[in-house]
């Protein structure tokens, strides 16, 4: 699903071996922040955990390319954004509340019906 | 001790130099650079603030594209409520072609979507992504204003107030310390400015807008709230969002401070010209008729369209109760031809009912074609349908601005009122009879089953004019003035004076005739004593012979005595020598 532009721009990414990850995830930073490396610490704790060897996680620093702050509509930082599955999530702050995080992108009921 | 003396002075002369004026950026907004004296603070926020429908918008975008086409500021539009498309499409319809100066990179536009229910919250976070973004449009295009339409979408958009206030207060701060000129726009709340107060972070210039219907007429007004560290109106300014964009018309900035040209402009009356001290109106005055109806009203001010144009003037017809064509027809009746004139580009007919609009939108249509017509002469027939817009009071204010506005443009303004019947003639509804310098009183005056019109000046300032009330006639050979028959009787027009006039002249011919009779008479007399005294003359020549001749017989026989006495003497020659020796010794 991701268009090939992205790659070329190449931003730091992390991503699990499965080639079609049924979850992407782009986390939008501003630098390297306390705040930034705080929620990507706490976003990869908790895709380890729920959601092991089904996602990609993209960390995107806006500092670098403002211009991908428009496309996703991008006001506060950090923001997880969550590409797939569909309809797209956006949860911003540092991702310190995991219940919270887990209720933004919709863990809880994927499990359950898992 | 001279030091400290010197030092001191120079501290107060430095205290008693005048700061240099507050920079201000033009806002290429028609007016509102009038009442601000000069433009938005430059480098600082200024807060638009109103109700729905207002024009923030408009407003804002305007600000932007005259920065960028006008001043040469390249500028950025964050929109927070409409798409980018949607603000083009929406303000193609006032002329800007935003897609056009985006493609130019002197606009910028980027909407910023915040949707409650796609977000959730997670724990601390910040808005750098708004500054990031910020940066990087005002970055690309050289920007050097800054719109936000409207900020406060965010408070519905994000959840942490506190988070949201403080960065907003930082974000002011960030576009200060760039020198931006920035326009906030905010949607008008219960009882304060704005809904989520963002007057409070913007303290420099507040400008509130208004829109309000009275009366089923609508009315948009703005009002500068503050603007420090600047004198501003003060005034609830009226303003108008037409096809060319915003304008607002200042209130009471014009002073009475208008030229007073000279020159003079005929009325196309040659007679009327007589009677307003020989030479017609002051060019640059203003000229009221009031009459009663169907007293000529029109026809003297398309008499004086005609006067402007045939002398190479442009005349601006406002015409309120009339269609074009009608005019133009109704007017070749009285043998006052307009559309050749209005073909030649000197004559412009407005005509709309009143009604149509507001009173300040009047004004600004007004306002406007004066603008870009730029003529002599403007003709508004009648102001009277103007008072079935808005009340007296707003008639009377509008009225002294537009005159105040023409007089300033050295206009020479020609007003037509309606009085109704049964009001004094020397008196207006409008009550504007004391701005005007002007006023001529069409009156009909009823008499003998006969209705005729008299023309009386009632007041011409600046010029000996005619006390008397003349007749007015329309034929198809145009205006006349009459002069009217004053008798002891009254004044009397029409047939009645006709008939008057007529006896008069009957009377006048009978003293001619008497005269003639007089003179040839007197001829007579003098012809008949001149003979007489000839003959006269002759006899006393006859006469003067006759005695002449006696005169000259006594003479002689005079002579013939002495000359025989002498001869007697001589013979006798006793006494001559003796008797004249004897008269020597007497004594």
């Amino acid at each position: 699903m991701k268009p090939p532009p992205r790659r070329a721009r190449a931003p730091r990414r992390r991503a699990d071996s499965s080639p079609h990850p049924q979850w992407d995830l782009r986390l939008y930073v501003a630098g390297q922040t306390a705040r930034s490396a705080m929620a990507l610490q706490n976003l990869k704790r908790i895709c380890e955990t729920h959601l092991q060897g089904e996602y990609r996680i993209e960390v995107i620093d806006v500092l670098k390319n403002p211009q991908l702050a428009q496309g996703d509509q991008i006001l506060a930082l950090p923001t997880l954004v969550r590409k797939l599955p569909q309809p797209m999530k956006k949860i911003i702050g540092d991702l310190s509340h995991e219940e919270r995080v887990l209720i933004g992108l919709d863990l809880r009921e994927a499990r359950s019906r898992g | 001790m001279p030091r400290t003396r010197s030092k001191l002075k120079r501290a107060t002369r430095r205290q008693s130099k005048p700061l240099p004026p507050l920079p201000k950026a033009p806002s290429g907004i028609r007016g509102l650079d009038e009442i601000t004296g000069g433009g938005l603070p430059r480098g600082r926020p200024t807060l638009v603030c109103g109700g729905p429908g207002c024009g923030k918008t408009l407003f804002a975008v305007e600000f932007l594209v005259r920065g960028a086409l006008d001043s040469g500021e390249n500028g950025v539009f964050m929109a927070f409520e409409e798409t980018a498309e949607d603000l083009a499409a929406n303000v193609a319809s006032l002329g800007f072609d935003l897609p056009k100066l985006e493609a130019e990179k002197k606009v910028s536009i980027d909407y910023v979507r915040v949707e409650r229910s796609e977000i959730q919250e997670t724990g601390e976070y910040d808005l750098e992504g708004l500054f990031v973004r910020l940066d990087y449009a005002v970055k690309r295009v050289g920007a050097k204003r800054v719109v936000l339409d409207t900020i406060e979408s965010l408070f519905s958009g994000l959840p942490n107030q506190a988070i949201l206030r403080a960065e907003l207060r930082r974000l002011f701060h960030w576009l200060k310390d760039r020198g931006l000129t920035v326009v906030v726009t905010g949607e008008k709340g219960e009882g304060s400015l704005t809904r989520q107060g963002l007057e409070e972070y913007v303290s420099d210039c507040v400008i509130f807008l208004d829109h309000r219907v009275v009366d089923q007429v609508s009315t948009r007004r703005l009002r500068i709230v503050k603007y420090r560290g600047t004198v501003h109106g003060t005034n609830e300014y009226p303003f108008l969002i037409d096809e060319s964009g915003f304008s607002i018309l200042p209130l009471t900035s014009l002073g009475l401070t208008h030229r007073a040209p000279t020159g003079r402009l005929p009325s196309g009356i040659p007679r009327l010209d007589e009677m307003l001290g020989g030479r017609g109106y002051y060019e640059g005055s203003s000229i009221l008729v009031t009459g009663t109806a169907g007293t000529g009203k029109t026809s003297m001010a398309a008499s004086l369209a005609r006067s402007a144009c045939t002398r190479g003037k442009r005349c601006l017809y406002f015409a309120f109760e009339e269609s074009v064509d009608q005019l133009v027809r109704n007017m070749r009746s009285i043998g006052i031809e307009l559309r050749p004139l209005m073909d030649q580009g000197l004559l412009r007919v407005m005509a709309a009912r009143p009604t149509i609009q507001g009173l300040e939108k009047h004004l600004v249509t007004m306002h406007r074609e004066v603008t870009t017509f730029r003529p002599a002469v403007v003709v508004v027939d009648p102001i009277t349908n103007l008072i079935n817009v808005g009340t007296t009071t707003e008639t009377q204010s509008m009225l002294t601005r537009l005159l105040d506005f023409l007089k300033l443009e050295g206009i020479t303004t020609f007003f037509t009122s309606l009085t109704s019947g049964g009001e004094s003639l020397e008196q207006t509804d409008v009550g504007i009879s004391s701005l005007i310098d002007t006023w001529l009183v069409l009156a009909a005056v009823r008499s003998a089953g006969e209705r005729n019109r008299t023309l009386t000046i009632v007041k011409s300032r600046g010029m000996a004019h005619s006390n008397q009330a003349v007749e007015y006639r329309l034929s198809s050979r145009g205006l006349e003035l009459v002069d009217t028959y004053l008798g002891p009787g009254g004044v009397l027009t029409g047939s009645a004076r006709v008939a008057k006039e007529a006896e008069d002249r009957a009377v006048m011919q009978g003293y001619a005739d008497d005269i003639a009779l007089r003179q040839l008479e007197r001829e007579r007399r003098e012809k008949r004593v001149e003979a007489q005294i000839a003959g006269m003359r002759e006899e006393l020549a006859a006469d003067m012979v006759q005695l002449e001749r006696g005169i000259k017989d006594v003479a002689r026989q005079r002579e013939r005595l002495l000359e025989e006495r002498r001869v007697m003497a001589s013979s006798r020659q006793a006494f001559s020598r003796t008797s004249t020796r004897h008269r020597r010794k007497e004594p």
